[in-house]
């Protein structure tokens, strides 16, 4: 909303407050103002001209000589290039000098040979926005009216020493929509009167009911009224009236547009005007559109109704869309001579749906959709009436043709002082609370400790009571409210288990020298489920804005992947970066998906870079292992976790792994396959995904001490001859399994395959510990349990090297 | 023979002198003092003197394999300590040369505000209360006074899965849910989250960002306790000296509803780039729980009021560090994520 001071003042004292000061306390108590506008940017120099003559310039087509007079005798010599120059005009020039908005000074100058004394401006080149600048002008200079005095200001005339406040409102705040509201508010916060205008005209003895009749078959559209004017006639509006709507950011049209669309802007009240010739019937029809029916709206384009759209009819064919657009069969043009003024009531979840279907927001609607204030529909038709005689020449036709279901009682809220102040916090008086709503102009009582207030309809956003306690306290100053802490109740705050394990994850990642990376949660098609481990039912948007973004992601590793790309492709040489991220399962058309909180990790490149040193280490699987490692480790769960060889779609086939808690698989480890990093201009790199939920949910033993050993372990070690593709981490097993409960650790100190071992074989060796807490071990007993673990292996067909 | 002895110590004592090292030490030791040695041998022959003559020989052999030894201690101290000195010369490395690194990482920019919020908040008896991302159109909106249909739900542009599921555009549908499981008893919870909106990504415009909203629920909750309350999130998140102001705003989850600024901590409320010259930046919205929301999430709002607030940690994050892009918590440049890897006066 656009309110210009200038037309403010008409309703409201706020000559004594600076328009900054002015948009700070508005501001400050509850309506935020976005920017203050001074509509004459600086401008000096621009007075009103009068165009004695106009020549061709000798040597420019385009360009004209205009002898122009500035002040008494004072005639100067002006090139304009504008079409629409002429002598007998005024107009309005920029003298030497003169600063015009956008940096512009206007010089002396020579143009073609011709001498320029200035410059004859158009409504742009003063910075008015072209969008609201009437047709008329729009491609050249602006003309006067004739009784504009040469010399003098010309930006007082055309309304630019104002100053535009430009409000920001929020959905409630409809009652701002209007210079009306905006007095209002500005008289509460100021403690001043509002001067309402004053409705007078005449009536003719002919009645409005005689030329049309009314009939609302909608429930949609409570009230109806129109009005009907004889004998206007259509001109350009008066200067002051189009200038407070450019101001207001309307472009002026003709005075019977321009009217309605300044008491839209007065009231809040749209209202529209029919050309009653070009009714063709003498009947007003509100119905709801058939489906399928056309309209062409004032902007010649055909529209198609749906069955649920509000339209006026002729009794015959629709002739506007309620609330949203006239149509062009009965719009106002030059010829018109009676008019019928429409004010009317439109349900604004009607209006909404049908302006959002169409695709046709205008001020109209936008008022409609927040509802309009029931009790200013018929004063919007008598000010129209009243406006018309005085702008348009027009004799109003003696009374209101209307149908009338609208309730307009105000809405009563009653609240005790006592619960105002328990609500804030604060100890305001009876009296202040009944001085600020004696500001509002809200109808107030107080009674039996309570105060009965019948909130008046422009504010129909107060309805119960908190919202008089929102009231009190913004114009009672929401810096008068103290400080203080929630008391009286029991709750020891904290993090959960699983939040506190969540954050003990991350810190393992961090400490493994792993970044924290947050991608994006939507994906595309082709990424949703790539190595994803477990692929369920997708959930899509269903206007996604791009098919980049247009489902939700099964696995955190493509992004991961995107980003280490990105990392590479800026030359870093080592990417390292984990993710916590939830993944979304199993979507039906009724229920949520299941949402999986998952942990991964993308390394490329360099793992160890000890330059000096001489020492380096490219990433590896072991590397990435050994991180998810720790995190087992850290959760108490090493001992429940085993890893299987598996074959995930777009991971090394030979350096893949599943992850199995308990036996369930809970995630996966692998090399990028060759052809991925290729495709992602990687080179190794090596991803890893686990189902944070699972292993955080796991339930783990307390910690119990154990006496630290008083006897001394014993180590054998055993090399063996293994098929290469003899997992060791299944000998491990049978290892630990025969070697009795003397048997304490098991660990693989040396691997090799090479020259010196048959192809297709490879050594292993292990180191045993055994280890007796109760006291120290007998050879003997070391023996026996030894020979069980060779026995197992031999078994198991392992040769012992 | 004392003039044997004698001499024998003056050579023992000039050999010792001569000796550069341990070993060299040690031979002499053995040739003076050893068993085969010629004090030793002198001692032997001392049965041939008359006895008078024994005991002052015997004393004068003495005298000397004690100064000889007592030399020979200092000397061997005086060696050494040399041949530390010599190790340590050997050992000597150049200590400004970059040590091993151990590789670290550290959480993300908007994690790093998340857990400091959060753990304001658990000071203050909080519980952290999480939800689904994927959310009905029901805990979404209507549970939070927003029927189909509301002018308010323009404010906020939303992707649907179906008519009656979508991403959730705040974390309040996780203030719904809480409101339903506590059944009536009162409590205070922080829920932070990731959340959706139709928006086009640009410097400050993000279709996923993160959210942080708090709510307390109770018998006496006023709005004094929520400015108090801010006030200490502000302190926390940009230092002691700021203050914050409430100005009146609208949510049609809260009534009344406030915005609230926090005086600027880069020029400290004279005013600058940061602020736009005001002293005072916006930093988040809250308010007192509208009484339909209580009444839908199973309290009496006569008998119950609370306050509610949210914030983005997308925006606390850029006024803290000065970042000036939203993308980047998105874009994850290790050049950006290294940046937030050292901790910071708490
Ligand atoms: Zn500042």
């Amino acid at each position: 909303m656009l309110v210009s001071l200038n037309w403010l003042k008409q309703y409201v004292d706020i000559d004594h407050l600076a328009p900054q000061d002015l948009a700070e306390k508005i501001t400050r108590s509850g309506i935020e103002v976005d920017a203050v506008i001074d509509r004459s940017q600086g401008m000096t120099n621009v007075v009103v001209g009068y165009v004695v003559s106009k020549e061709k310039h000798p040597d420019a087509d385009k360009l004209n000589v205009c002898q122009v007079e500035v002040g008494e005798g004072d005639v100067r010599q002006i090139i304009c290039g504008a079409p629409n120059v002429a002598a007998g005009q005024k107009v309005i020039v920029a003298l030497p000098g003169a600063r015009l908005p956008g940096g512009v000074k206007i010089k002396k100058a020579k143009m073609r040979g011709q001498e320029s004394n200035g410059m004859i401006c158009s409504l742009q080149e003063l910075g008015i926005e072209g969008r609201v600048v009437p047709k008329d002008y729009a491609d050249g200079i602006y003309v006067l009216p004739e009784d504009a005095v040469p010399g003098s200001d010309a930006l007082e005339l055309i309304g630019l020493r104002d100053t535009v406040l430009e409000l920001g409102l929020t959905p409630n705040r409809s009652d701002a929509l209007s210079m009306l509201g905006v007095a209002y508010e500005v008289a509460a916060i100021l403690s001043q009167e509002v001067n309402l205008p004053e409705i007078q005209y005449n009536t003719t003895s002919e009645k409005a009911e005689d030329y049309i009749q009314v009939r609302v078959e909608a429930k949609e559209n409570p009230l109806y009224a129109a009005k009907v004017v004889k004998n206007v006639k259509i001109a350009q509006s008066p200067l002051w009236l189009q200038h407070y709507l450019m101001a207001a950011g309307v472009r002026p049209h003709n005075n019977v547009v321009d009217i309605t669309n300044y008491i839209l802007m007065e009231y809040g009240q749209p209202l529209h005007a029919f050309d009653y010739d070009a009714l063709k019937t003498n009947e007003i029809v509100v119905r709801l559109a058939k489906e399928g029916e056309k309209i062409i709206t004032l902007d010649d384009q055909e529209r198609t109704l749906k069955a649920h759209n509000l339209v006026i009819t002729n009794g015959e064919e629709p002739v506007a869309i309620a609330g949203v657009m006239g149509g062009a069969n009965s719009e106002v043009t030059s010829d018109t001579t009676t008019v019928v003024i429409e004010a009317a009531y439109f349900e604004g979840f009607s209006v909404r749906r049908t302006s959002k279907e169409l695709g046709l927001r205008s001020d109209s609607s936008a008022r409609f959709e927040k509802g309009v204030d029931p009790n200013r529909v018929l004063l919007a038709a008598e000010r129209a009436a009243q406006l018309l005689q005085e702008l348009a020449g027009g004799e109003v036709l003696e009374g209101t043709v209307a149908v009338d279901d609208l309730d307009k009682t105000p809405a009563r809220v009653v609240v005790s002082p006592d619960f105002i102040n328990a609500r804030l916090g604060m100890k305001i008086s009876l009296e202040d609370m009944l001085e600020i709503l004696n500001r509002l102009k809200f109808d107030v009582e107080a009674a039996n400790g309570f105060l009965i207030i019948d909130v008046p309809t422009r504010r129909q956003d107060i309805k119960i009571e908190e919202d008089i306690v929102e009231e009190i306290a913004r114009l009672y100053g929401y810096d008068e409210i103290p400080m203080t802490l929630p008391v009286n109740y029991e709750q020891v705050g904290g993090l959960t288990s699983y939040q506190a394990k969540r954050r003990i994850a991350r810190n393992v990642m961090e400490g493994a020298g792993l970044y924290q990376a947050v991608t994006y949660s939507l994906t595309s098609e082709e990424l949703a489920q790539k190595f994803a481990f477990k692929a369920e039912a997708t959930t899509k948007l269903l206007m996604p804005m791009s098919e980049e973004r247009s489902i939700l992601r099964q696995s955190l590793i493509p992004h991961l992947v995107e980003t280490a790309s990105y990392n590479v492709a800026r030359k870093a040489d080592s990417v390292a970066l984990y993710e916590v991220g939830s993944v979304f399962l199993g979507q039906t058309a009724e229920e949520l998906p299941y949402e999986e909180e998952h942990i991964a990790l993308v390394i490329s490149g360099k793992w160890v870079d000890n330059a000096w040193q001489g020492e380096k280490l490219t990433v590896d699987f072991f590397v990435a292992k050994g991180i998810v490692e720790s995190l087992f480790e850290k959760l108490g769960l090493t001992e429940r976790v085993t890893y299987e060889k598996a074959t995930v779609e777009g991971l090394h086939p030979g350096q893949t792994a599943a992850i199995l808690l308990d036996g369930e698989k809970v995630g996966l480890i692998g090399g990028l396959h060759p052809a991925e990093r290729k495709k992602y201009d990687l080179k190794e790199t090596f991803v890893a995904e686990i189902n944070l939920q699972a292993i955080l949910e796991a339930e783990v033993e307390e910690i119990v001490y154990k006496p630290i050993p008083r006897f001394p372990a014993i180590t054998r070690d055993i090399a063996l001859v293994l098929d290469r593709s003899t997992p060791a981490g299944e000998i491990s097993e049978i290892i630990r399994k025969a070697g009795t409960k003397l048997l304490k650790d098991v660990k693989v100190f040396d691997v090799y395959e090479g020259d010196k071992m048959e192809a297709d074989k490879k050594s292993v060796a292990f180191s045993l510990t055994y280890f007796n807490p109760e006291r120290t071990l007998t050879d003997e007993e070391v023996v026996n349990a030894h020979e069980k673990v060779l026995k197992a292996l031999a078994e198991a067909g392992a040769e012992v090297r | 023979m004392e003039q044997q002895l004698k001499q024998l110590e003056q050579e023992a004592l000039a050999k010792i002198q001569a000796a550069s090292n341990l070993k060299e030490l040690n031979d002499v030791r053995v040739a003076y003092l050893g068993k085969k040695g010629p004090i030793t041998d002198l001692l032997k022959g001392m049965g041939k003197l008359s006895p008078e003559e024994r005991p002052k020989m015997g004393a004068l052999v003495n005298a000397v394999r004690e100064n000889v030894t007592a030399q020979l201690e200092e000397k061997a101290a005086v060696l050494e300590e040399q041949a530390i000195q010599e190790q340590l010369e050997k050992e000597s490395i150049d200590v400004t040369l970059p040590g091993r690194k151990v590789r670290q990482g550290n959480r993300h920019p908007l994690t790093r505000v998340i857990e400091e919020i959060e753990d304001l908040f658990i000071s203050m008896g909080y519980e952290i209360a999480e939800g689904p991302e994927v959310e009905k159109d029901y805990y979404n909106f209507e549970a939070l006074n927003l029927p189909k249909g509301h002018p308010a739900r323009d404010m906020q542009d939303t992707f649907y899965i179906t008519e009656e599921i979508l991403l959730r555009t705040h974390t309040s549908p996780v203030q719904a849910r809480t409101m339903l499981a506590k059944k009536g008893e009162p409590f205070r919870i922080i829920c932070p989250g990731k959340v959706f909106r139709r928006d086009n990504d640009d410097a400050t415009h993000s279709h996923q960002f993160m959210q942080i909203e708090g709510l307390v629920v109770g018998e006496d909750i006023r709005m004094s306790d929520l400015k108090g309350t801010l006030d200490a999130l502000a302190k926390k998140m940009f230092g002691a000296e700021r203050e914050i102001r409430l100005r009146p705003s609208f949510f049609p989850f809260t009534e009344p509803s406030v915005e609230v600024d926090v005086s600027c901590h880069k020029c400290g409320g004279s005013g600058c780039n940061v602020c736009k010259h005001t002293g005072w930046i916006e930093i988040l919205g809250g308010g007192m729980v509208h009484p339909n929301v209580l009444e839908m999430g199973g309290y009496d709002s006569k008998k119950f009021s609370g306050f509610a607030f949210g914030i983005g940690a997308e925006r606390i994050a850029m006024l803290k560090y000065g970042v000036d892009d939203i993308r980047h918590f998105y874009t994850n440049d290790n050049r950006f994520l290294a940046q937030f890897h050292r901790t910071e006066g708490v």
